[in-house]
Parts: C-alpha cells; structure tokens; sequence
C-alpha cells in the first residue's frame, strides 16, 4: 500500500486511526439531517437544536485542540480515506497552526450567531438551522481539506447557504445583493477550478497539496495558476478593487449572516492564500508582491476613508473590514515570522470584533428597525450597558493595547517594518527597490492607526452622545440578559487575547515557522534577490549548527 | 534598609485596576460612600506602597548607587525576533514619577468626593479615574517601550473617556473625540519610533537593553540621520501627548471634562508623559543634538505661543490650560536642552501648583454654580477664603517668585538651557565608524582606494558633523530669550487671574454670590496640602552651593547618566546667581503689571489697549484661529475627499465601470445578438443580400 503523506502524520500523532477531523466537519451536518427530519411549524426546537448542534460541534473542536501538538510545524491530526478511486481524489483532512485559530474561531462564533439569532430571525427557522449548520460545515470542511478537490467541494458548499441566507432574511434590495455575492464568488471560484484541473493534470492523477506543491512549474505557469487561485481568494477578502460586493452583502444580510460573513467566511480568502497560493507558487508571489502590497495599503488607507462617510452604521462596519483585512493581507505579503503570526492572530482578532460590532448594531436594528447614524444620537443615556460594549469594541476594533486588535495589528507593523528596514540603512544597494517599496507601503499604513479612530470615534459619538434629538429613541430599553451574557463571552476574548495573547500566538508558531522556512527563500530570491543572498548567507551558519546539533 | 520591593510594583498597578473594575461593573448598584471608598483606598494604598519603593530604592542606593527595581509579570508578546514582557522598572525616575501620580493622584480622588458628589455618574467617573491611575502607572513603571506604549495609549483613552464623561452635551463628546485623534497622530510616531527601535535592539525594546546598545559605539545601525529620525519620530509622539506645537489643540478644550479631570490628567500627570519620555529614553536623544535643537525650539515656541493666548482668555480654566501647554513647553525646552533633571522637576512642581490651581479653579466653579467667566468673579477673597490663599500661593509659585516651587525649577531650566552644550567630541566619537564607513563609500566611488586619502575624507566627515553640531548653538540663546518672555506672560496673565476672581468688587449676580461657599473638607484638604507643597517643593533642588544641596538632580544622575555625559555644562555662580535676580525681576514685573491694572477688577486701559490694537487681541482671543485653519486644511478636505473617493472610485469606477460594467457589456452583446434571431424574415433577407454584397466586393 502507497504510504500518503497523511498516513504519516497519522501514525505520528497516534490518534488511532479515529477520524477526528472528519467527524468535527459532519457533526453540523448530522444536527442539520435532523433538523430537516422535524417539522417546520416548530421554531424552538430548530433553535434548540441549532444551538445544542453547534455547541457540541465546539466541544469536539475543544478535543481536537487539545489533541493538537504546538510543537509541530506541520498537519496533524490527518483522516485519510480513498474517496473517488477511479480519478483519485482522497479524502484528506489535516490540522495545523493556520487553520486550528480559523477552526476555533468558526466553532466559537457558530453558537453565539444561534444565540443571537434567536429574535433577529423571525420566520423560517427550520430553514435557517439547516443554512446555518450547513455553512457550518462547509467553513470546517474549507478549513480542515488538504486535498484540493475536497476542498473546492467544501469551498463552494458554503456558498449556497450563505446566498439562501441573504436572499431569504435579507433586507430590501437582498436580490441584487446576493446576486452580485455570487456571481463575483463563483466567478473567482471558477478559475481556481480550473487551476486545480491543470495541476491536477500534472500530477497524473492526485488532488493532494502536498503533490501540488512538489510540482516544478514553468515561470510563466506558476505566473497564471497564482492568478487564477489568488484571484478567488482575493475577492473573498476582498482585496481592493474586489470589495464592493461586500458592503452591499453586509448590508443586506441579517445579523446572523453579517456575523458569519465578517467572522470567518473572509477570512477563507487569507487563508486560501496562505494555505494553498503561495505555497504552490512562492515565486509568482514574489512577482506580484509590490502589486498586492500596494492593493493592501490601499485597502486600508480606501476603506477607512469610505467607512468614514458612511450614514449606515452597518455599511461603514463593512468598510472597515475592508481596512482591517487590509492589514492581513499586508502581513501575508511581507511573509516574515512577525508578520505572519500578526495575519493569522489578526484574522481571528477581526473575527471577534466586527462580529460583536455586527450582533451590535444587529440589537440596534431589532429595536429600532433602522441603521442610519442620523436616526440616532444621545442614545447612551437610554442604553448605558449597550453603550459600554459598544465603545470596548470599538477600543479592540481601532488596535487599543490590551485590546486583541492592538497585538495583531502591533506586529504586523512589526514585521512590515522589519522587512523595510532591518539592517538596510547602510547597505543601500541591497534590495532597495522592495525595500522602498515596503517602507512607503508601511508608512501610508500607518494612517490607517488614525483613520481607524476617526471613522469609529465619529460613529460612536453621532449615535451614542449628545442630547437625544428623535423622540423614537427616548423608548428605547437596554440590553436584555441574552444580549448581555452575548456580549459579555466576546469582551472576554477580546481582553483575553489582548492581556495574554501568548497562547493564542503558539498555536501558530510552529507552522508559521515550517510555512516560512521553505516559502520565503523562494519569494524572496524572486523579488529581492540580493536580500535573499543575504539572508542565506547568515542563515547558513545557524542552520549548519542545527544540522550538527540534530546529528 | 535591605528589603526588596520589587514585588510590591505589580500590586501598585493592579490595584486601582481592581477598583476600576469594581466600580466599573457592580458600581451602579453600590452606594456613593462604598464607591469612594473603594476607588480612593485603592489610589491612597497604591500611594503608601510607592512611598515603600521610595524608601526601599533610598535604602539601596547605598550599596548600590545605580540600584533599581526589576519585576516581570509574564510574556506578553512573543513571535520570531520580537518579545515583549509585561515588566515593571522602578529606577529613580519611575520614583519620582510613582510618587507625583499616585500622591496627586490620590489628592484629586479625595477632592472629587466633594467636587462631584452632586452627579449621578459617580460609579462611572471614579472606574474611569481609577483605570486611569492604572494607566499612568503602567506608562511609568514601564520596563520597556512597549510597555509605556500600553500606558501610553491606555491614558489617551481614559481621557477620552472623561473629557467626554458629560456626554449629553456633544461639544463635550466632541472634544474628547478630538483629544483622541490628535494623540492618535501622535502615536502613530511614537509607534514607528518603536518599529525603528526594534531593529536596533533586535526585537526587543527593553531599557536596559537599549541604553546598552546606545551606548555601544560598535552598533551596525550607528548613523546620525537615523538617530535623528528615531528621536523626531519619539517627539511627535510627545508632542501629541504633551500638546506641543503643531499638536496641542486638543488640550485647551479637553477643559470639557469634570475640573479635577483637568487637574489631574491635562495638568499633572498625562499630559508630562512626554517629558517623562524623552528624559527617560536620555541616552537616545542626547546622541542627537540636531533633534534636540528641533525639540527644545518647538518647546519654546509653545511656550511662548500659549503664554501669550493665555493673555486674553476670559475663561478661568482656558486661562490654566494655555498656561499648561506653555509650562509644557518649558519642560519641553528643559529636555531638549538636555536638562533633563530640570525638566522632570519642573514637572513635579507644576503637578503640584497647577493642580492646586485646577483645583482651586474647580473649587470656584462648584462655589458659583458652575460660572467659568472671569468677568462674571471678583472680590472673592473674602467669600472663599481657603480656596483664595491655596490659589494665591500656587499662582506665585507658577510665577516663580522665590522660594516657592515654580521659582526653582524654572530657574534651572532657564539657566541650563544657556549653559549646557553637547559634548560634540564624545558623540563625534559614536558615530567614529559611521564616519568611516561613509568615508570609505565617497573614497571608493573615486576608485583610488589608498588610506591616506580615507582618513582624509573620514577626518571630512566628521567635521562636517561636528560644525553642524556647533553650528546650533545660537538656537539656545533663542530659545532662552523666549521662555524669558513667556516667564513675563506667564506671571502677568496668573495674576490677572488671581486679580479678576478673588480681588475687586463681585461682579455676578447675588443669588449666586449669597449661595457661595468655601470648599468642604475633602477639596480643602486637597488644596492645601498641593497649596504647602507647592510652597516647599522645590527646596529639594536647589542650586546654592554648586548644588550642593540639590537632592533632585542627584537623586536622577543614575537614570541620566549617559545623556548627562554627552554634555558639557560651564555653570559659574555668576550666571547662576544673575539669572536667578533676573527671573525674579521678570516675575515681579509681571505681577506689578497685572497688579496695575487689574486690581480693581477690568480695566480701562486693558480695554484701551485691545481696542487700539484689535488685530492683535481678536488674534489672541481667538488662539491665532489654528482651530479655524485645522478645520479648513485637514478636517474638511479629509471629509470632501473621502466622499468624492466614495462616490466617483467607489461607486463609478470600481462598483459600475469594473463590476457591473462587463454584465452590462454581456447584456448589450445578449441584446444585439437577439436581434440577430427576431424571427422576421425581411431582416433575415436583408442580411443575406448584405453578405452577398460584402462577398462579391471581396471576391471581385
């Protein structure tokens, strides 16, 4: 018998041969069979089970971190099964350090988006556990795939739900919003389709990452397939100029889908390229580097200046996940140790808090049946406890140290700034251009720091302070216990990852590492060669140590 | 002494931390005595323990003369290169700091139980005034950079919070928002400072780390010009913080919070957080007297800029906040003219006399039921006796009339600033093998690699250095004229103060008048012991005797050292003593003036003089219209900008052009191609004799 990559790591981790993985990604699935099975006349027990579904799909995904060992870099914790024989596709599932905070994060959110769910979906519940669930399944599968045809499968699974979700709860003009959502989703899906069947081609018979990423690929091929791919993911992002079906989905969906969308759904689109695009084709990213560092900045610099003239509280929350993912995508195209870790810390930080900014202004909509920031004003005095989680995430949202948004953000600067200046004062013929580059990248950044308090400071102060001018808001009650205790479990996250993010960031040290060990000489050589002579050569060294000391 | 009180630091953070907590999350559901307990048991407890570290450091400077005070909590942030810990330092600087804000700290917790014991938000003000506390805290008992950085931005948002704490009145809400982003810009140079920072310390920014690597002349990274980047960018963040040109316009309207806010956060203690910066990072800037040069300018400037709005302002805070940012511009002047010791000492005595002046003006306002109008005072003196005699000694001291507080400490930054050079030989030398290493780039670009002619060109550059070095020793005598200036402005518009509210006849209406009452115990109390200290404060740096005497400036030399070596003082007891009759005439002018006209409450010849020259008095009135020309410069552009990128990139270009643009291309060919199909025949036929034509032309 052919010995997979992922029966290595299976042997290694000794789980016994139980599929974990796979189990964690039916179980949404199993709870939404059952939910399918009972009657639609009844919301409460959809509710219930949607909930009880997803609670214990976070509990299994609790085992599976406790099961995962941060020492090591690589997939753990793999299933691997013959899938469809006849064109060789496997069914292989794999854990390591990039996907395991996206996991948690989807398990964590899925059960509190139930919870908030509970009045702002009014009808159709039975329909909505089962969308809901199912999309569950679908993030989880995206996530846990290290086969390339199981994860477009898993890929375009979450599609569906997510479309039925706006298109069924949405608000007015939902049509034209899930419309553009999926015709831009699977336009970009459909390339990286195509992508897949190519390489796929070339390995002669396997859908497996690892065979895809063995592959050795022309210049001009590695050029084309890192267009197709990171073009899907890009618009998941999005990345700037891709993003404006985002504002109009957010604003469309209900809360529950906005939760699920700005949490995870996105996040699918950093990870892609983290996971899959450049690993499979570091030099062609080295090649696109200045051209995505500059999307990225503009991203932020552009979606902090639209955020800030925004009249929907809930359009400017899209915006700034505009700007916000622009700081991950800075990070991922640096590609240094700093940097990296900063992306993925940041993604699950953004997760947390636009998602409560999401539920937020969602308890808002439910009370007053509008989002507009002039409708509001002075409404701190009616809603002091809303008013006070609503002004903590916003000091997480705008990067607050001892926030969690501070230490994501804090070292992606880190590591950008690292990358642009780091021993290149004095050497000026060393890599000047992309270091340049970088540098002026980083610096127009900056403003984002700035940009960020403005937009938000703004908003909170036309829809919290002042005298209350509307007469429709002197009625308005505050938080009742379910919104409370809501609210409270995500503040928690949000001072946890800030005051002690070091556990947070071990879970993805070791992979990190293992990603930039082999991925970052090979962009580098690409588009700054001197700087990777360099690096090579102080590498040398330290690395021949290791080699002795291994010995 | 021999016990070690490292341990004690964490607790002296945690603790108001506690409180805020508490008050924070049960505090609407306590009664107002339990809240103030709480909250001013914590600051009072965290007070005693700093008074322990106090007296433990004292104990151990014995022995060890440079001895400090090390506590790490945990890892915070960790990740390739970079660490962070959360760790405490308590050397002699963080000393003197712990001591200024949990001592004033307290103060100003026991005087808001009097001050706003009337206001239903009691809960909500004293969580914010305790993680304040904790806030400042961690800015100086920082260990490393990124640690004051937390500090930092963490007291940036408590007075966000408080500025804002009226938040039904949105001009309040606004200037919050406005202290905010302002500080915010500032960071963002602080922040880059510290990126910039990390690559010299590789990844970390520990002090101690970066006080050696500072001192280490062999460094890879050694280069004046990044010297000078990393201190400018450090000073922005100061001049965010300690509302310096072109950044202090948040400061005078961050008067919108409660008045013991202002005295505790816009007058001691946040607001110095950038003098306690840049004497802090000492060893850094004094390598860099260009930046310093630049500081100590914009320092004076401020000074001067702010003492003279401050001339005219007819609002009793607004008087003491311009009065702030310009005595923020001497300690300003005081750091970057490396008198550091000065610095931090004047900041000491102004967090003992403008908090006493905050307070004394708080104490007025609660008495006239909230009238802020010096036009509306006068002849309190009688009516107010307590609150008149703390305000009278603290507007002397800020005078600096000797012996009081604000005498000393000015006087030390106007004499050094004169005195003080840098010691261009021992930085020269830092910078020797960046010297050569340009050097040897110029030599080798003339292909004739041969040593003499490279110690020549090293010899080259390092002159240029040094005479540009030189070259800046005129800005001292520039600077020195204006803070002697801005010493003149600041002791006339204190007295004008003094005079307009507490001397003359009453000139608000008598329901007010009847209804005023002294302070009640607890602001009393407040006020007399900041009033006392502001008296004796400054004792304990005193020059006499070629500063035999003068606690302060030894008590700092270990902390200092380094920047102090980079310097060269040539202080004569002539100098010395003739400044001292100097500043003391300027003062005394000062006062004479205000006493001259405004004695007897407003003034002819004041009003006289503003009418004849109104260009100049609207100018001032109006704080030169900065806010005017930030608002038509920044502000509006921003918003105008933002929506035109919105409507024409956003949605022409981006969502219409390039998005929907090609659906509607695709639906256009759809549409053309269904004509082709209409199912008429006359058409068909058309086309066919069309095609025909077309062929036979090609064909024939």
């Amino acid at each position: 018998m052919e010995t997979t990559f992922a029966q290595a790591w299976l042997e290694l981790n000794g789980v016994g041969g139980f599929p974990l993985l796979t189990l964690l990604t039916a179980l949404p699935l199993v709870f939404a069979a059952i939910s399918l099975m009972l009657p639609g006349d009844q919301p409460g027990a959809h509710k219930a089970l949607g909930f009880a579904g997803s609670i214990v799909t976070f509990l299994v995904s609790m085992v599976v971190w406790s099961r995962f060992d941060t020492g090591l870099g690589h997939m753990q914790l793999a299933d691997d099964f013959a899938w469809i024989p006849g064109i060789g596709a496997r069914w292989t599932m794999a854990v390591d350090g990039l996907s395991l905070p996206l996991v948690l994060l989807t398990t964590f959110l899925t059960p509190l988006v139930f919870v908030g769910a509970w009045s702002a979906i009014d009808k159709r519940w039975k329909e909505f556990t089962i969308a809901m669930l199912v999309l569950e399944t679908g993030m989880l599968g995206s996530l846990l795939a290290v086969d390339l045809l199981v994860f477009y499968v898993f890929w375009e699974i979450m599609l569906v739900p997510m479309y039925l979700i706006i298109g069924l709860w949405g608000g007015k003009a939902r049509i034209y919003a899930t419309l553009k959502f999926f015709i831009y989703t699977m336009f970009g899906s459909l390339l990286m389709l195509v992508g897949i069947l190519y390489l796929y081609g070339k390995t002669g018979g396997s859908f497996s990452l690892r065979e895809f990423a063995a592959l050795h690929l022309t210049d001009k091929e590695q050029l084309w397939l890192f267009g197709a791919f990171a073009l899907a993911f890009l618009i998941k992002v999005p990345v700037f100029p891709f993003h404006t079906w985002l504002p109009d989905a957010h604003t469309e969906a209900p809360t529950p889908g906005s939760v699920i969308l700005a949490g995870v759904l996105l996040k699918l689109g950093t990870y892609g390229l983290l996971r899959f695009a450049i690993p499979m084709f570091p030099a062609a990213m080295g090649t696109f580097s200045p051209l995505l560092l500059s999307l990225a900045v503009i991203g932020i610099v552009f979606g902090a200046m639209m955020a800030y003239v925004q009249t929907d509280v809930k359009r400017l929350v899209a915006y700034s996940s505009v700007s916000h993912l622009g700081f991950v995508m800075l990070g991922i195209v640096i590609y240094n140790e700093e940097a990296l870790q900063g992306a993925v810390l940041q993604m699950v930080n953004h997760g947390l808090s636009t998602g409560a900014l999401f539920l937020l202004v969602g308890f808002l909509y439910e009370r007053r049946h509008t989002r507009e920031i002039a409708d509001f004003g002075g409404i701190a005095k009616r809603m002091p406890v809303y008013a006070a989680f609503f002004v903590f995430v916003t000091m997480s949202s705008i990067a607050l140290p001892l926030t969690n948004g501070f230490v994501g953000e804090f070292l992606i600067f880190g590591g950008s700034f690292k990358e642009g200046i780091h021993s290149a004062m004095l050497q000026p013929e060393t890599g000047i251009a992309w270091r340049t580059t970088v540098l002026v990248g980083v610096s127009i950044a900056t403003s984002g720091i700035v940009l960020g308090a403005i937009y938000m400071l703004s908003m909170v102060r036309r829809v919290f302070f002042g005298a209350i001018g509307k007469p429709e808001n002197e009625a308005l009650h505050d938080l009742t216990l379910r919104e409370k205790l809501l609210m409270s479990v995500l503040a928690v996250m949000i001072a946890w990852i800030g005051l002690v993010p070091g556990g947070f960031l071990k879970v993805s040290e070791a992979t990190v590492h293992a990603m930039v060990q082999p991925n970052r000489p090979a962009i580098l050589q690409v588009r700054s060669p001197l700087d990777y002579q360099r690096e090579q050569s102080r590498r040398a060294p330290a690395q021949a140590a290791e080699e002795a000391k291994a010995e | 002494m021999t016990y070690n009180p490292s341990a004690l630091l964490p607790v002296i953070v945690l603790l108001p931390l506690l409180g805020a907590l508490f008050n924070g999350l049960l505090g609407s559901r306590l009664s107002r005595q339990t809240v103030y307990a709480i909250s001013n048991t914590t600051v009072l407890a965290s007070f005693l323990l700093s008074v322990m570290v106090f007296l433990g450091l004292r104990g151990a400077m014995v022995t060890a003369p440079d001895a400090a005070f090390r506590y790490t909590l945990y890892e915070w942030i960790a990740a390739g290169s970079y660490k962070f810990e959360i760790a405490f330092l308590a050397d002699q600087l963080s000393a003197v700091m712990l001591l200024v804000v949990t001592g004033v700290g307290f103060l100003v917790h026991l005087y808001s139980t009097g001050y706003m014991h009337e206001d239903p938000g009691y809960a909500r003000y004293f969580s914010y005034l305790n993680l304040f506390i904790f806030s400042m805290l961690m800015l100086v008992l920082g260990k490393n950079l990124a640690m004051l950085f937390i500090g930092w931005e963490g007291v940036g948002a408590c007075s966000y919070l408080l500025i804002g704490f009226w938040f039904k009145d949105m001009d309040k809400a606004a200037a919050g928002q406005k202290a905010f982003i302002v500080n915010r810009i500032g960071d963002v140079g602080f922040l880059a400072a510290m990126m910039l920072l990390l690559a010299y310390g590789n990844g970390s920014v520990d002090f101690d780390h970066l006080r050696v690597v500072f001192s280490d002349s062999a460094h890879m990274l050694d280069h004046a010009p990044t010297v000078t980047l990393i201190a400018l960018l450090l000073f922005v963040g100061a001049a965010g913080k300690s509302a310096q040109i072109p950044l202090y316009i948040w400061l005078p309207d961050a008067m919108a919070g409660p008045t013991p806010v202002s005295a505790l956060i816009h007058a001691a203690t946040m607001v110095t957080a950038g003098v306690y910066m840049i004497a802090r990072m000492n060893f850094l800037f004094a390598l860099t007297p260009h930046a310093m040069t630049v500081v100590m300018m914009v320092g004076a400037t401020t000074a001067l800029v702010a003492a003279s709005i401050g001339l005219v302002q007819n609002d009793i805070k607004k008087v003491l906040a311009y009065s702030t940012v310009s005595q923020l511009g001497f300690m300003i002047v005081a750091v970057g003219a490396g008198a550091y010791a000065a610095g931090v000492f004047h900041l000491m005595t102004h967090a003992f006399f403008k908090g006493a002046l905050f307070l004394g003006a708080g104490a007025v306002i609660h008495a006239l039921h909230h009238e802020q109008d010096i036009r509306k005072m006068g002849g309190l003196k009688k009516k107010l006796p307590i609150i008149h005699w703390t305000f009278l000694i603290s507007c002397i001291a800020i005078a600096g009339l000797p012996p009081l507080a604000g005498f000393f400490s000015k006087d030390a930054i106007l004499a050094e600033t004169l005195a003080f050079r840098p010691n261009t030989e021992k930085i020269a030398t830092y910078y020797g093998e960046s010297f050569e290493r340009q050097a040897r780039v110029k030599v080798m670009a003339d292909k004739a690699p041969d040593q003499a002619k490279l110690a020549v060109a090293v010899k080259a550059e390092r002159d240029a250095y040094v005479k540009s070095v030189e070259d800046l020793a005129i800005w001292r005598k520039v600077a020195f004229a204006l803070c002697l200036l801005a010493a003149f402005m600041t002791a006339f518009y204190m007295f004008r103060l003094y005079f307009l509210t507490f001397s003359g006849d009453y000139r608000g209406d008598h329901h007010t008048w009847d209804h005023a009452h002294d302070a009640p115990w607890p602001m009393a109390t407040a006020l007399v012991l900041l009033a006392f200290l502001s008296f004796v404060g400054g004792w304990v740096g005193t020059p006499f005797f070629h500063n035999q005497f003068n606690f302060f400036f030894h008590w700092l030399e270990p902390v200092l050292a380094r920047g102090e070596e980079l310097l060269d003082g040539h202080m004569t007891p002539a100098l010395e003593y003739g400044l001292m009759a100097a500043s003391t005439v300027v003062a005394a002018l000062g006062v004479t003036l205000a006493w001259w006209m405004y004695r007897k409450g407003p003034s002819e010849l004041g009003a006289n003089l503003a009418n004849r020259m109104s260009f100049i008095y609207d100018a001032l009135l109006n704080k030169y219209y900065v806010d005017e020309f930030y608002d038509r410069v920044v502000v509006r552009p921003l918003r105008a900008v933002s929506q035109a990128a919105f409507q024409v990139i956003d949605r022409i270009i981006v969502d219409l052009v390039m998005v929907r643009g090609p659906g509607y291309v695709l639906l256009g060919v759809s549409h053309a191609g269904r004509l082709l199909q209409n199912g008429e025949v006359q058409t068909y036929l058309v086309g066919v004799v069309l095609g025909i034509a077309l062929l036979a032309y090609y064909l024939v």
